[in-house]
């Protein structure tokens, strides 16, 4: 094979791998997004990632459908974001320490419950074939998409749309940008922002179920490693804008198929050190947005994470 | 004991012991929903922690990292900064001290064990620095980059280990070429518990002397506690922040350094245990009092320590340690609310009381006005 050929290929797997990867970046981010923008931020979406993804692949099993699976991957996501909400209500609550602490519970009980369903095989979410056109092999696998991507896509024009344009999207941006303004026009923020995380929560299970259901498509300890808080740093590049989320979960999945693409063309030294990439890449695009001097720019006033 | 007292042991001690006991309470109902007995859980869960003298040395064996990497929260918290990154520096410490010997042969006995293990604690120090530097000088939020750079530090990690240390006789599992004999840690005379406790707890009461008992300790509290008075009275906040949270991480690589010299020998996978991740959970217990780390960090042990019990015993899954760590957490989180109610409680209750004794006082006075009034009347009459 011609050096060519082989980045080539390299390029082709990327860019699959983006789609593959970045799906549950997407619904992640989005989750986050949505929790943010009513003014709290949500570090517990990597335990709500590791539960859905476990819950999705539970759901799957044991009905013999997909779709079964991914439903009850949203609903055990919403419940484990709506006690990030109601605790954060309490008085004195913090909520990054209140995600810290959703981290380490939702890992807990997925670990716990999922145990016995380490061996067993799922239905996964069925691929839509866009690559038909093509006689490729490496074409028609990475244009091979899971059939939650459009969803999410889907998903961000409406959030993006939502916030923008509808009363409920006004309520949630009015919470996270001015509880004051919210409480005299008689919103109970505690209400508002419970509801916006509960269904932050129920969007970034979507993203656990892509991950057990489609890619990888198995359930195991090591399922999520820090794409939830990835997704935290996301949003804040994304400057809270549901589309731009679709771009930087693109980004990072193009970043993070770079290791496995390399690998699968004979390329394996330094795999441990391209798998990382997609965290050096959002350490440096934290580095070189943020500012001690401003706030971020587009960032809900009330956000903790950007005063 | 005056209210004030009442309401500061109330909201430090009760608090936290309540919250606790609320946890395991919970992770018995959790476990009978599996169909396992609460009791015999509750019971194992003393056994494996503090039944025997073997279950206590296990539980104090596992204590020592915890102390150390819930320093790692401790510090940089006392100094305003919430850093969760206290796993990459336990990583990068044990790296560097299995690497130290790769640059240059390390003096046999105590002297080679001392600098492998200052080598550690300087690598995990480095890497926690970055965090406040990034900051201090950059406004890049710390829990967010210290999480992120401990998943970098773990990518590190294995590609040395995997990679470019690899001893080539380690087939199965990865490792780096192990200590010399005479540099590992041995256990204290007599018991079953490495060196590292000392360390740990001698590192916990140098921080609890430092924070609260010198003038640069205080200096940092105030940075921590009000960062613009700190900076309205001349402190330099970015060097007192970024000192503490090298201090942070040379705790936590001084974990991992102590962890490869006196536990596994050489850095390998089996250093990535979630250690830090359980020092959060110490620290924030011991609401990050670094001589309130010392029992905390017992604790905690001793429930690892009866994970394993519960996993022989009653066939429970690994993973049952983490949901009893997680309910913990919550349950610390939540009691926060109820923080300071007390002391309310107490000071409504004196003005009550007060107001009770006024009442009572110029009903008194009132009964003599009206007694005196009725003797001169009757003085007059007569």
């Amino acid at each position: 094979m011609s050096d060519v050929s082989i980045w080539a290929d390299v390029a082709v797997a990327v860019l699959g791998g983006a789609v593959r990867v970045g799906t549950p970046f997407l619904f992640v981010s989005l989750g986050e997004c949505l929790t943010e923008k009513s003014g709290r931020i949500n570090l517990g979406l990597e335990g709500v990632l590791v539960l859905s993804a476990m819950a999705g692949f539970a759901g799957s099993y044991l009905t013999g459908s997909a779709w079964a699976g991914v439903l009850l991957a949203g609903v055990a996501g919403a419940l484990l974001a709506a006690l990030h909400g109601v605790l954060c209500s309490l008085p004195r609550v913090n909520d990054i320490a209140t995600g810290i602490a959703l981290m380490l519970l939702g890992a807990g009980l997925a670990f716990y419950l999922g145990k016995p369903l380490i061996q067993p095989q799922a239905a996964q979410i069925p691929s839509i074939e866009l690559g038909m056109w093509s006689s490729s092999q490496q074409v028609q696998a990475a244009l091979r998409i899971n059939a939650l991507f459009p969803l999410g896509v889907g998903l961000a024009v409406l959030m993006s749309w939502a916030l923008a344009d509808t009363r409920w999207g006004l309520i949630v941006r009015m919470a996270g940008d001015s509880s004051d303004a919210a409480r005299a026009l008689g919103y109970s923020v505690n209400t508002v922002r419970v509801l916006a995380t509960m269904a932050g929560g129920f969007i970034a299970g979507l993203g656990g179920a892509s991950l057990s259901l489609y890619y990888p498509g198995s359930w195991n300890e090591g399922l999520s490693s820090g794409q939830g808080l990835i997704a935290v740093a996301l949003v804040i590049f994304a400057r809270w804008r549901p589309l731009a989320c679709l771009g930087a979960a693109l980004l990072f999945g193009g970043a993070g198929a770079l290791g496995p693409a390399l690998q699968s063309v004979g390329i394996g030294w330094g795999y441990h050190l391209f798998n990382a990439v997609p965290y050096a890449l959002t350490l440096l695009i934290l580095v070189w947005t943020c500012s001690p001097k401003r706030s971020l720019q587009g960032a809900p006033m009330e956000l903790g994470v950007s005063r | 004991m005056s209210d004030s007292r009442v309401a500061a042991v109330f909201d430090s001690v009760v608090l936290p012991v309540l919250a606790l006991g609320g946890a395991v309470l919970l992770f018995g109902g959790f476990v009978w929903l599996g169909g396992t007995s609460p009791t015999e859980t509750w019971v194992l869960l003393f056994k494996g922690a503090f039944g025997d003298s073997f279950s206590w040395q296990n539980t104090l064996q596992r204590a020592a990292p915890l102390m150390l990497t819930a320093l790692c929260v401790a510090i940089p918290q006392r100094a305003g900064l919430m850093v969760i990154g206290g796993e990459g520096a336990l990583v990068l410490g044990g790296l560097a001290c299995a690497g130290l010997p790769y640059l240059f042969a390390p003096p046999p006995g105590l002297p080679g064990t001392v600098m492998v293990l200052l080598a550690g604690a300087l690598g995990g120090a480095a890497w926690i620095a970055l965090v406040g530097v990034l900051r201090q000088y950059r406004g890049v939020n710390e829990t967010i980059s210290s999480l992120l750079m401990g998943y970098l530090a773990i990518g590190l990690f294995k590609h040395f280990v995997e990679g470019p240390m690899r001893d080539p006789s380690s087939l199965n599992k990865p490792s780096t070429l192990p200590l010399e004999d005479s540099i590992r840690l041995g256990s204290l005379p007599g018991y079953d518990v490495h060196w590292g406790l000392v360390w740990g707890v001698v590192a916990c009461v140098a921080a609890g002397l430092w924070l609260f008992g010198s003038t640069h300790g205080f200096a940092t509290r105030v940075v921590g506690g009000n960062a613009r008075a700190a900076r309205l009275v001349g402190l330099p906040s970015h060097r007192l922040i970024i000192v503490a949270c090298a201090l942070g991480g040379g705790c936590a690589g001084l974990a991992g350094g102590i962890e490869v010299a006196a536990v596994h020998t050489t850095a390998n996978a089996s250093l990535i245990a979630g250690l830090g991740y359980t020092g959060i959970l110490v620290s924030f217990v011991a609401r990050h009092n670094p001589f309130a780390v010392i029992p905390v960090a017992i604790l905690f042990g001793g429930f690892g320590s009866a994970g394993s019990l519960l996993q022989r015993r009653l066939d429970l899954p690994d993973a049952s340690v983490l949901v009893l760590q997680g309910f913990a957490f919550v349950l610390i989180l939540a009691s926060e609310a109820l923080r300071g109610r007390m002391g309310e409680w107490l000071t409504r209750q004196r003005m009550v009381r007060a107001e009770r004794a006024a009442a009572h006082e110029t009903s008194r006075v009132r009964l003599t006005r009206e007694q005196a009034a009725l003797d001169a009347a009757r003085k007059e009459a007569a």
